[in-house]
């Protein structure tokens, strides 16, 4: 299927291996990506914050392009926080026509026109919505067995419920678990698999925020937990890059792999984890590279 | 299937958290089968299971129609008022069919579902000055407002003070001083209150205290929780907006340095530069940012993990220095956007809330075909 490709800033900044490996993976899922090359930052909820219109606006530009993408089916993204931030926007946009004709009105001069209902969902919902679990069992090459993943589901990509299309029929707070149970893996549930992060307020609380990350991880080791697979990548910067002082604030060890959800998709289609970029992760995912060279020996 | 309400009592196994920290003994579980119709609330089924199975059960209720707030408690783990959840919704969402009843969270418990709201959502409240400060002179009549105003402070009004969003926000569970969802809402209520005097003294306040406004991750959490649709975070990030925008409040916490950094980098570049935002939110918003004590300060403290970053390969020195920029001519339609919101005499809002959505929804546009859905 052919989708209009919204990566976000952090994907293609300080988490690279999170775009590198969704290349990689898009291909063996036969999932064409049209990058969104024109597109600018969502807002991430600070530029809301700052100034509706202007968030609702430069993201009806975004949902304009994706528009434009012919052939395409829908907007996907990988980046939780792209989608809570896409979201709230859209639903002001597509509530209210007269206010959907204001912002158009400005993107008038680009000849640019948002028209209401974009469906964009990202990667997660893609695979198991669209893909579907079926198919990506039956494209498994190195099954996660004995695998002990902890899914980190973050905020953006869970609450709110209504606003996300979250329902008895699309149980997307669940969709994490599923995939990791489609791969062969083992879910391991622990207490904070769908609290913040922490990296909202690095800037503004440095030890709540740290704090936050800690004690995820440490709860996800205590549940006995060998790596966390994310769909966010702000999660990850907290959860990984941070995780060494993470680790002073809370006064524990913690050495916790974090995965991005198509690394942990691309290990288990088979692909390498040296080409998933593994190795660029601040806490060296060693419990899942060796998991995985001695799987493929063994196979071998 | 007959409605709800016709169908027999059935049985369901209420899970209780018991605890009397009088006692001395650990908190524990106690497993009760209660017989109700399923349109009956989980609160009529803990009362059952305390009338017939045992006495000491501690809850606390009054009204029993969701009005009063007395009853809040997490119901299989979400937070929740025990007389607005059904038994056979609460069933549902149940592991193993056991319907799982804990008190409230980030306060402490006084007895099994009774939690001392003094200690916490009572003092936070207090905290925000939770009256009105009128202008003066106050008028021989009453106060001439806008509807829309008068709409738009009802949202935070309809807050029933029942905890549900102080027992699960994530912020005060790592920092129990944040002063909180309720209270912050609460805060709003006058801030956003035409007939109030000290706007400008309760948003310096609210700005300045390291867990005031610019403490709240940002997670949703109480707006999930609130069972009167009070949406305590918009009502933050309001606060957040009216502080920054309207009052240009520079707090000491970086609350106003990180937003004008993020909002200048993502109309100087189209993308974020994030290697600049860190220092500039310290440091204050300019390239020259990184030079200020605050922000060496900082970079100092995050070097071995910048230089774990950049070793590893994850953060790549080119976009550290320089950071991604889109294409000149995309750049120049998103600063056109900038120039024109920006230079609006007042901020275009759209609240929901007041306007509601369209009462007759457009159709969706007929798009070319293959186009999106």
């Amino acid at each position: 299927m052919k989708v209009a490709y919204w990566p976000g800033c952090v994907s293609r900044g300080f988490t690279p291996e999170l775009h590198g490996s969704m290349h990689k993976v898009a291909q063996l899922l036969d999932i064409e990506l049209v990058q969104l090359d024109r597109a600018c930052c969502t807002g991430a909820g600070v530029i809301a914050e700052h100034n509706q219109e202007l968030a609702d606006t430069l993201n009806a530009r975004t949902f304009a392009l994706a528009q434009q993408v012919e052939g395409a089916a829908m907007m996907m993204n990988i980046c939780s926080t792209c989608q809570g931030a896409q979201s709230e926007c859209q639903e002001r946009l597509d509530a209210n026509a007269e206010y959907r004709a204001h912002v158009n009105s400005t993107l008038a001069s680009e000849g640019l026109t948002y028209e209401k209902g974009l469906t964009n969902k990202n990667f997660l919902w893609l695979l198991v919505e669209e893909i579907g679990l079926d198919t990506l069992r039956a494209r498994v090459r190195r099954p996660l067995t004995n695998l002990k993943v902890g899914p980190f589901y973050g905020c953006y990509i869970v609450r709110p419920r209504d606003r996300l299309g979250i329902d008895a029929e699309h149980p997307r707070d669940h969709y994490l678990d599923q995939v990791i149970a489609a791969l062969g893996g083992t879910v391991i549930e622990y207490a904070g698999m769908r609290k913040c992060c922490g990296f909202p307020i690095i800037t503004m609380n440095k030890e709540a925020s740290l704090k936050q990350a800690g004690r995820h991880l440490g709860d996800a080791i205590d549940a006995d937990a060998d790596c966390l697979v994310t769909p966010c990548p702000l999660c990850h910067l907290n959860l990984d890059l941070q995780q060494p002082l993470a680790a002073g604030v809370v006064g524990r060890q913690l050495n916790m792999p974090v995965l991005h959800l198509p690394q942990l998709v691309g290990l288990a289609l088979g692909l390498d984890p040296g080409e998933l970029g593994l190795s660029r992760h601040v806490v060296k995912p060693t419990s899942v590279i060796d998991w995985s060279t001695s799987v493929v020996a063994a196979a071998a | 299937m007959p409605e709800a309400h016709d169908r027999p009592a059935e049985s369901f196994t209420l899970k209780l958290r018991r605890y009397d920290p009088e006692s001395g003994n650990a908190p524990y579980w106690d497993e009760h089968t209660v017989e109700l119709e399923p349109h009956r609330s989980v609160l009529e089924g803990i009362l059952q299971a305390k009338d017939r199975f045992d006495g000491s059960i501690g809850v606390r209720c009054s009204c029993r129609q969701a009005i009063c707030g007395s009853c809040g408690i997490r119901v299989n783990g979400e937070p929740a008022l025990a007389c607005h959840t059904h038994l056979d919704a609460a069933k549902l969402g149940a592991k193993d069919g056991v319907i799982e009843i804990e008190p409230m969270g980030n306060m402490p418990v006084l007895k099994d579902l009774i939690v001392d709201m003094d200690a916490v959502h009572w003092k936070k409240i207090q905290r925000v000055t939770p009256w009105l400060l009128a202008k003066q002179p106050v008028p021989e009549r009453e106060y001439l407002v806008s509807k829309e105003s008068m709409v738009d402070v009802t949202q935070t009004m309809a807050c029933i003070q029942c905890g549900a969003c102080v027992s699960d926000c994530l912020a005060m569970e790592v920092d129990p001083g944040f002063i909180g969802p309720a209270a912050l809402a609460k805060a709003y209520r006058f801030v956003g209150d035409p007939r109030d005097d000290e706007q400008l003294e309760r948003l310096t306040d609210l700005a300045e205290d390291p867990q005031g406004i610019f403490d709240c991750t940002h997670c949703f959490k109480c707006v999930e929780a609130c069972p009167k649709g009070v949406n305590p975070m918009g009502q933050i990030m309001r606060l957040r907006r009216i502080a920054i925008g309207d009052h240009h409040i520079v707090d000491q916490n970086n609350g106003e340095r990180h937003e004008a950094a993020f909002v200048t980098l993502v109309k100087d570049n189209g993308l974020l530069h994030e290697a600049e935002l860190l220092p500039r939110s310290y440091g204050g918003n300019s390239w020259f940012g990184k030079f200020a004590p605050p922000a060496g300060k900082e970079l100092l403290s995050s070097l071995p993990v910048v230089i774990k970053g950049v070793l590893r390969g994850k953060i790549n020195p080119k976009i550290a220095l320089f950071g991604h920029k889109l294409a000149k001519p995309d750049l120049n339609a998103v600063q056109a956007i900038y120039e024109k919101i920006e230079s609006r005499p007042e901020r275009y809002e759209l609240n929901l809330y007041i306007v509601g959505e369209d009462e007759t929804p457009e159709p969706v546009a007929a798009s070319p075909e293959g186009s999106n859905a």
